[in-house]
């Protein structure tokens, strides 16, 4: 079975001016995204206190939300999961002064006592089946943590393309891979889904996905390049994308077969992780396409670049 | 196929059932259980226990799966998590606290599976229920009470030494040392070669002078820093494990997470404020003079009457339980003491705990055993658990405060600064007495930084979902593999289906412990590893679109995608890396899954579909090919 014409020659280059002016477009609006609107930073990085309830009978979050104001939680973040008997309620410690010992270190029992007196006040099925403290400086941490992270990798990248294909190749796979987490990241900000530990895996996971993406194109550009006698990059460029083409797609279809599957059923501890997975997924898959090959292009790519040249180069026979 | 040799051959089915053999103790799902072990100087766990502890459970009718003894500990297993808690209940009421009664998830893979080292992995938190704290340790509190003993120090040898000093005091600044005003150039001198002989972990230098004040400073060098702050935490997690050993939780994880922060997870505890207040717990110790020796008529008598003479306190040996009378006069606390470690006796071959104290309990010490030797010696262990209740809507905080001694012998000689405690039954009990007195007390304060209660529903629920949305994932792929690709695909699945089985090997092997972001890293990985197939698929239709044969299609099929396989894995690599130095548990276990999965996933995606596939073409003339 095929689904994509193996013959298919779609002037992708051709589109470059438009593909990198709306890759542009789409960075900056994710960048004034996520400094504007912010993203939704969950408990594992604002700090605070987390508490899931489950009720016998659906319930509203409005109905929730009623029931914390009154008792003085009235910046409580509220959100359903994955259901209609399940919501996870989250807010600062502070909003509970009582609960706040003489050290400064909350007491999350005393804090889980109050809230539950209130929730069970309105609905008296209220059942809490987790709660979770998180110090602000611990959230502090993982986002130091979290950036080192993602410089590591894209560093790391960088290298190792450096060392195995050429200059150019790194540069263009980094750019490219910059623009996907940004977007990404735009796009969660956007939705303002809530940005956990999970989901920076998540994001941490989409650049390995992406650049495995990235890294199939470039081979195919490489020993195109070796392969041809006369080499009008732009053409090459455009016979590599259509030539992986179909390889791209159905990859990231199964992929995201996987993702959706468990976004379906996983349940809410890894609903953020599969979401974010399934935007990276279609943003990689696209950059792949559209973004990664004119930037190769622009930095101007050729021929002599990628002849090996390790046999009449001793330094260079050293290297893998 | 001629070019694929018979050494991979046998390299893939050897592959194949490890997988299958290493993987296999996860299908064994562990029973609730309630373990009996006998505290010291209670009678061993034996036959005539099960019998007591069977009947028990059938006069109070709970249901119980076998009760058995293994090794030094008796195991009754249950059918489900609320049988198990009647029957702890039951045990617990019937035994006492002569035997430590906990939960425990008892395995039940078979006994040679075992014997291979095979192995199930360990559950996260979020899959089975518990409760999870992080702790950070106050680490600028050891510096500054190591600062403050030197400064002691210092003192007493200046004035042993006749050496006039203006002032001995830390400095402001905190990791600055101890800073000595002296009166003369020359006193300085002596005192500065004085200090540098006696301390060589200090550092000492010549101050500025003003007037005729002369500086001295001493400061901790920086390894010994490193040494104190590494022994802080060290000592706390030391500390963490006895007191947490005594909660009764059976595998309780206990680590330090980088610079100074330590995890507990405690699995199956459901009430933190149990395992919180032990946490918390406050222990001193005092060496005070004794009355007789532990066990002997008249605490006996004391004990028996409530007649206690007006200078003693009526205490109990730890572990032996035996009444011990003791002087109410303390000679030296806990704080005096600096360092306790455990050893064996040169002389007499015996375990020894050797302790030293800092300057001003030197000189009590040496105050007191001076004047009585022959006579016995008790080191009162107190520890300070402060409860809080509510009464009527208020907090009220009531400390309650348990003594008990655990060690009294006779002084053979005085000492002072440095002295050891001999005769101990074993080197178990000489490191435990060491850890005791030194670890009583957390080395650095401790405060909980994170604090996390999942209800076993939950996890129950969270490994019911993850198991689902793995089987799914799979069952998806195998079959848009098998539609897309047909034989090809095939033999893709069966690479994948083994993927996941040696994927869940190599984790059970290693000991990682399961959490649903590793089980979101396991799906990713059979979304992913699917890749490598597509690409050699494609390979593999390109080659026959440009007229190869098909063997000569499925060797160029492989021998070229084989280079961008590598890359692409080698770049996925990276950032897996990446993911497991974080240091944050969660991500962690994803990334080390993630890790280990790209690894097998190469494996199961190039060398086993091209042992299928050379098997499956190998020896027929072929016109066509089935991808």
């Amino acid at each position: 079975m095929e689904i994509f014409n193996h013959d298919s020659n779609i002037h992708f280059l051709g589109m470059r001016k438009y593909t990198i002016a709306i890759a542009i477009f789409l960075m900056v609006a994710s960048i004034g995204l996520i400094a504007f609107k912010g993203l939704n930073y969950g408990l594992d990085f604002t700090g605070g206190v987390s508490m899931l309830v489950n009720y016998d009978t659906p319930v509203e979050i409005g109905e929730v939300r009623g029931a914390l104001a009154k008792g003085g939680f009235a910046d409580a973040v509220v959100q359903s999961l994955g259901g209609t008997r399940e919501v996870s309620i989250r807010f600062q410690a502070k909003d509970d002064p009582a609960a706040i010992q003489a050290n400064g270190t909350v007491n999350l029992d005393r804090v889980s006592a109050d809230v539950m007196k209130e929730l069970q006040a309105a609905r008296a099925d209220a059942k809490l089946k987790s709660r979770d403290f998180v110090s602000a400086e611990v959230g502090a941490e993982l986002k130091t943590d979290g950036t080192w992270a993602a410089l590591f990798v894209i560093l790391g990248i960088m290298a190792y393309l450096w060392i195995r294909f050429e200059r150019r190749f790194a540069i263009a796979a980094v750019a490219t891979e910059i623009h996907d987490v940004l977007v990404t990241l735009g796009i969660i900000a956007l939705v303002q889904r809530e940005f956990d530990m999970t989901v920076l895996a998540s994001v941490l996971a989409v650049i390995g996905y992406s650049i495995n993406d990235k890294v199939v194109v470039f081979d195919r550009i490489r020993e195109l390049f070796r392969l041809a006698r006369k080499a009008e990059p732009e053409e090459i460029l455009n016979r590599s994308i259509n030539n992986t083409l179909s390889r791209t797609i159905i990859t990231s279809l199964f992929t995201g077969i996987t993702m959706a599957a468990m976004w379906f059923i996983g349940g809410p501890a890894v609903h953020g992780f599969a979401i974010t997975m399934l935007i990276g997924i279609v943003v990689g898959t696209l950059s792949s396409i559209f973004v990664a090959s004119p930037i190769l292009l622009w930095l101007g790519v050729s021929k002599k670049d990628l002849m090996p040249v390790t046999r009449d180069n001793p330094e260079l026979a050293r290297r893998p | 196929m001629s070019d694929f040799p018979r050494w991979k051959y046998a390299l893939v089915a050897l592959m194949m059932l490890f997988g299958v053999i290493y993987a296999l103790p996860n299908a064994f799902i562990p029973v609730p259980a309630v373990q009996v072990s006998a505290n010291r100087g209670a009678s061993p766990v034996d036959q005539a226990l099960r019998q007591k502890v069977e009947t028990a459970l059938q006069q109070q009718h709970i249901a119980f799966g076998q009760v058995n003894v293994q090794g030094d500990n008796l195991l009754a297993t249950f059918a489900n998590t609320d049988v198990q808690k009647s029957g702890s209940d039951a045990i617990k009421a019937l035994l006492g606290d002569q035997y430590t009664v906990a939960f425990k998830l008892q395995s039940t893979v078979p006994g040679w599976l075992g014997a291979i080292g095979a192995r199930s992995m360990p559950l996260g938190l979020d899959l089975q229920g518990g409760v999870h704290f992080l702790m950070q340790v106050d680490e600028n509190d050891v510096i500054d009470k190591q600062e403050s003993s030197y400064a002691d120090d210092i003192r007493s040898l200046l004035r042993d030494k006749k050496i006039h000093y203006e002032s001995v005091a830390r400095n402001s600044v905190r990791g600055q040392g101890v800073a000595v005003v002296l009166r003369s150039a020359d006193d300085r001198s002596r005192a500065s070669d004085d200090i540098a002989n006696e301390y060589t972990d200090l550092l000492v230098s010549n101050g500025p002078n003003t007037g005729d004040r002369y500086v001295l400073n001493a400061v901790i060098k920086p390894d010994k820093l490193r040494d104190i702050s590494r022994g802080a935490i060290t000592q706390n997690l030391q500390t963490l494990r006895n007191r947490i050993n005594a909660l009764g939780v059976s595998e309780p994880l206990i680590q330090q997470q980088g610079e100074s922060h330590i995890v507990v997870d405690l699995a199956g505890v459901q009430d933190p404020a149990e395992a919180k207040k032990l946490i918390g717990t406050v222990a001193t110790l005092e060496y005070r003079p004794g009355i007789g020796h532990p066990g002997d008529p008249d605490a006996r008598t004391a004990e028996k009457t409530g007649n206690i003479p007006p200078d003693a306190n009526l205490y109990h040996m730890r572990g032996t339980g035996e009444p011990v009378l003791v002087s109410k006069k303390v000679i030296v606390t806990g704080k005096e003491l600096v360092d306790a470690s455990s050893g064996i006796d040169q002389q007499s071959g015996t375990p020894k705990v050797d302790v030293t104290l800092n300057a001003a309990g030197a000189r009590k010490m040496s105050d007191f055993t001076n004047a009585n030797v022959g006579k016995p010696m008790a080191v009162v262990y107190v520890e300070r658990v402060t409860e809080t209740k509510m009464v009527d809507g208020k907090e009220v905080r009531t400390p309650k405060i348990t003594e008990s001694v655990i060690n009294d012998a006779n002084i053979a000689s005085p000492f002072g600064k440095q002295f050891q405690t001999t005769g101990l039954g074993s080197p178990k009990e000489a490191s435990d007495l060491a850890l005791l007195l030194k670890g009583g007390a957390f080395a650095a304060p401790v405060d909980i930084i994170e604090e996390g209660v999942i209800g076993s529903s939950l996890g129950a629920d969270n490994i019911d979902k993850g198991f689902k949305s793995v089987m799914l994932g799979l069952a998806l792929v195998l079959l848009a593999a098998a539609i897309y690709y047909k034989l090809f695909g095939l033999v893709a699945d069966i690479a994948l289906f083994f993927n996941l089985v040696i994927l869940v090997a190599v984790m059970s092997l290693i000991g990682v412990t399961l959490t649903m972001p590793g089980i979101a890293g396991i799906v990713l990985t059979l979304g992913m590893a699917i890749d490598a197939n597509v690409l050699i698929c494609e390979r593999i239709r390109e080659e026959l679109r440009n007229g190869s044969t098909p063997h000569a299609s499925i060797r160029a099929g492989y021998e070229k995608a084989w280079s961008t396989i590598l890359d692409a894995n080698v770049t996925h690599l990276i950032a897996a890396l990446a993911l497991t130095t974080m240091g944050t548990g969660a991500i962690k276990g994803f990334g080390v899954t993630l890790m280990i999965g790209i690894l097998t996933s190469l494996f199961t995606s190039v060398t086993l579909t091209h042992a299928f596939t050379a098997a499956i073409h190998g020896h027929r003339k072929l016109k066509t090919l089935s991808v």
